[in-house]
């Protein structure tokens, strides 16, 4: 996106309205193609046990394509076991920004709106930025906004099934009443789920499994990239309205009689 | 005994932070690491300091690629 054209959460600027998440990439030489070619500045990492036989090097390859860490709560079933990852994440990646997510279901990994709310506050409470993985709830979307959290970022459909997004209209009501920048947050399966969010509405777009997952991941990088430029200059540009019967572009007046 | 990432530990009861994770081939001045234990984040200036009580649970946890 151009740089007349920022998008800002929590006072900070950020030229790319992609954020990337890194999971799923088959390697590491993979993921920092995929980074270059999406353009994204911020990218998502998860918390875990390290490995003393696992080469150390995601935190490098991060820090060689110069972009910033977004940390998350992934894996997190409580409010409890949230607010200590992002503690941990915090002393690791010297970041108050926390991708915030409480699941409440394996089979679905859907949020736990109550979990989910109460360790939004915690973390508002402790200085962190917080960006809240939610459903695609309005109500919850501004309980959330109204607790502190510096953006919300409804699903589109479950994290990885590709399935875009179910409920636009459902995505249409939070962009309406937020305040804060809406990120559409899992679910995305190819480019034109991207432009949809962002002719939704949406301030960007958070995508991992259609990037990392996709045969080509630099090549889908750059698709989804090109899908959330797309989507924002129509959403800024504005679409015509739906409409039933054809109007037509070329004058009758003038026509010829043949 | 300490449990260090889920493993068993013996016969290093009273070893700090520092210690602990140097077993895992960890610097003291990695970046990208977070360490709790008990369930309280341990602040990195305290590894050095930091004595960990027998029967204590240390999780060491750095970035792995997630969405």
């Amino acid at each position: 996106m151009s740089a007349a054209d920022p998008l800002i959460i929590a006072g900070r600027e950020l030229r790319s309205r992609l954020i990337l998440g890194t999971g799923g990439f088959p390697r590491l030489e993979t993921l920092a193609e995929a980074i270059r070619l999406s353009a994204a500045e911020l990218v998502t990492v998860a918390l875990r046990r390290i490995d003393p036989q696992a080469p150390h090097s995601l935190t490098e390859v991060l820090r060689e394509r110069g972009v910033d860490v977004l940390p998350n709560t992934a894996g997190c079933f409580t409010a409890r076991d949230a607010v200590l990852t992002a503690q941990l994440a915090r002393e690791a990646f010297e970041t108050d920004w926390i991708k915030l997510e409480v699941i409440g279901d394996e089979r679905t990994l859907l949020p736990d709106a109550t979990e989910l709310l109460v360790a939004a506050e915690q973390l508002v409470a402790q200085g962190f930025v917080v960006l809240p993985y939610t459903t695609d709830d309005p109500v919850l979307a501004r309980r959330l906004e109204d607790v502190g959290c510096a953006a919300v970022m409804p699903l589109g459909s479950p994290i990885g099934s590709g399935m875009g997004i179910r409920n636009p209209y459902n995505v249409q009501l939070i962009v309406e009443r937020a305040s804060v920048p809406v990120i559409l947050d899992a679910g995305v399966g190819t480019a034109s789920d991207a432009a949809l969010a962002m002719e939704l509405g949406c301030d960007a777009v958070l995508c991992a499994s259609a990037i990392s997952r996709a045969q080509d991941p630099p090549a889908m990088a750059r698709a989804i990239r090109a899908g959330v430029e797309g989507g924002r200059l129509a959403r800024l540009a504005g679409r015509i309205p739906r409409q039933l019967h054809a109007e037509a572009s070329s004058p009758f007046e003038g026509l010829a009689e043949l | 005994m300490i449990w260090l990432n889920g493993r068993e530990l013996d016969g290093c009861d009273g070893v700090t932070v520092a210690e602990l994770l140097a077993e895992l081939g960890v610097e003291p001045a990695a970046r990208g690491v977070a360490v709790a234990v008990d369930g309280e984040v341990v602040p990195r200036g305290e590894w050095t300091r930091r004595a960990v009580a027998a029967g204590a649970r240390v999780e060491a946890l750095t970035a792995m690629q997630g969405g």
